[in-house]
């Protein structure tokens, strides 16, 4: 092996084992903030010695021992400054103890669990949305501060502060490092689905810049996602949200044109969806619903987009089970976004003029004041109406809100393609 | 990227020998591990060749069926993983963990569509280029 093949079957190695390794330590050193330094330690260590003495065969374990010694340095290291304040604080050092000896035994238990408590301490809601996303790309995700900007489209030092500032944030609450039971779990767990469902719809629909998609983010949403379900199985919630993800992924290469341009959903050829994703969203929606979760927010629209899934060809698409669907996640979840998604599947159930009645009353609502999709849905309409004056007006307002550059290309030439027809 | 982890057929499989329970429960250990770690994506084992069959093709008409088993015993493929993982080496840190003691296992990276990109691209330029300059004669109008 030569000296970049051991750095990159490090790189490799750290993608497998960081989060473990984060989780244990954290249990131990109940800091995340130093359970990640501990482990970046480790980490140097490895890219120090394996070059020369090889890549261990057992490659956690040797990280996980080197950590946990860093730790114990790390102790005593404060247990001889703390011995001068022994009188004020005896109950630390003896904390402190206790954590040395735990750390063997600790170590050695099922380290799952560890990691499912990481997830829910890196989406704990005293952290904004933003440093939650960034917090557990880093720490459950393996992404590197740089990777996490780029895909964010935001300076690297930014990110870096959002992280730095999140761990202290969880140090100074004392967010305990458990999964949380009883009455807290709900609330507590539709944080973590709305982090990893935020990073897969960055991925999904860029909000900005060059490219529509950007699959990498989607895959690494949905390899969260796949963990969670695998770690907390008995969360129907999970399963919705997991079978969302993977059957939209399926459309991921659909999606695209070949220079780059959007390509909607019924436009798209079938031919081209991911079998192996929609057969995984498929089973894990029906995993949802033995659980009882067949109401659930991600279910409701991980069941909206399985109609699109089983349709062989867009005319086979069961537009009025769309409706109901819709229907239904108004109630557990009512947003105008919803109603706008509503009324775009009440227009191919039953008539344009119908859907655009409902999109004209969505028109006032403040929250979707900026949002492109409004008129862009109303143009659509619009121009099913024949109506190809203010079809072209507003394809051209949807052009100008968006951020991200292809799809405003797109609505452009929508725009003209009105201008043409008169 | 995706990967194929291609297990090859040895004379148990071939002889239609189910695994040993030992060997069971260490293969559904890793696969557990697989999966809590978000990487297996699909996975199947193959019955014994005996009961597989092969098409020959010579020229636009000739199909011969030729039925199993077939004698390249190492050659053949008797079982299957599909992996999502970052890079091929995550795939082969993987491999090692698993519990095989003996053969060779083989990764293969699965073709996505940015692996066409190059193909398409002469083509498709031009393409855009007559789009361009339609629209800009539209404009003139």
């Amino acid at each position: 092996m030569t000296a970049s093949d051991t750095h990159r079957a490090i790189d490799a190695v750290w993608r497998i084992e960081s989060a473990k390794l984060i989780a244990g330590l954290t249990r131990i050193v109940r800091d995340v903030g130093l359970a990640e330094d501990l482990a970046q330690d480790a980490l140097v260590a490895a890219l120090e010695r394996w070059p020369e003495s090889g890549v261990p065969d057992n490659p956690g374990a040797w990280l996980m021992a080197t950590a946990k010694h860093r730790a114990i340095d790390t102790f005593r290291r404060s247990e001889r400054i703390e011995r001068k304040h022994e009188e004020l604080v005896p109950e630390l050092r003896e904390r402190q103890e206790t954590a040395v000896s735990e750390l063997d035994a600790a170590l050695d238990d099922d380290i799952g669990d560890d990691v499912l408590r990481l997830i829910f301490m890196s989406c704990h809601p005293t952290l904004s949305r933003e440093a939650r996303t960034a917090l557990t790309l880093r720490l459950l995700g393996g992404l590197t501060t740089d990777e996490i900007a780029r895909a964010f489209l935001v300076p690297e030092p930014t990110i870096a502060q959002r992280i730095v500032r999140a761990k202290r944030t969880l140090a100074d609450a004392h967010v305990p490092f458990e999964v949380p039971r009883g009455a807290e779990l709900s609330a507590r767990l539709s944080s973590v689905l709305e982090v990893i469902y935020l990073v897969f719809n960055e991925g999904y629909s860029a909000t900005a810049g060059d490219d529509i998609v950007r699959p990498a983010l989607c895959e690494d949403a949905l390899r969260l996602g796949r963990i969670l379900a695998e770690l907390d199985p008995e969360e129907p919630e999970v399963h919705g949200l997991v079978a969302l993800m993977e059957i939209q992924a399926s459309r991921l290469r659909a999606r695209v044109g070949p220079s780059g341009e959007p390509i909607l959903l019924l436009d798209q050829d079938r031919g081209r969806w991911d079998h192996l994703l929609i057969r995984r969203g498929l089973a894990a929606l029906e995993r949802a619903e033995k659980l009882k979760g067949a109401n659930g927010a991600y279910a409701l629209q991980a069941a909206i987009v399985a109609c699109h899934a089983r349709a062989r060809t867009a005319d086979e698409t069961d537009w009025r089970r769309i409706t109901s669907l819709y229907d239904a996640l108004a109630e557990v979840a009512p947003s105008p976004i919803v109603e706008l998604n509503r009324a775009v599947a009440v227009a191919m159930a039953y008539g344009p003029a119908e859907g655009l009645e409902l999109v004209d009353a969505l028109r006032s609502e403040p929250a979707l004041r900026s949002y492109h999709l409004l008129p862009a849905a109303r143009a659509d309409l619009l121009e099913k109406l024949e109506r190809f004056d203010e079809a072209r007006v507003e394809f051209e307002r949807a052009a100008s809100l968006t951020r991200n550059l292809r799809e405003r290309d797109f609505l452009l030439g929508r725009a003209r393609a009105n201008t043409n027809d008169i | 990227m995706r990967v194929m982890v291609i297990v090859k057929a040895n004379k148990e499989s071939e002889a239609g020998v189910l695994p040993d329970q030992k060997i069971l429960t260490e293969m559904g250990k890793f696969n557990e591990e697989l999966a809590k770690a978000g990487v297996m994506l699909a996975g199947e084992g193959l019955q014994a060749s005996a009961k597989g069959a092969r098409v020959r093709f010579e020229g636009p008409k000739k199909r011969t069926v030729i039925d199993g088993p077939f004698a390249e015993t190492k050659e053949l493929v008797a079982g299957f993983w599909l992996w999502q993982v970052k890079s091929m080496d995550e795939a082969i840190e993987w491999l090692k963990r698993s519990p095989f003691q003996e053969g060779e296992v083989e990764i293969r990276q699965v073709f996505e569509t940015e692996d066409f990109g190059e193909n398409l691209t002469p083509e498709l330029r031009k393409q855009e280029r007559e789009v361009g300059k339609r629209a800009a004669a539209n404009a003139k109008r």
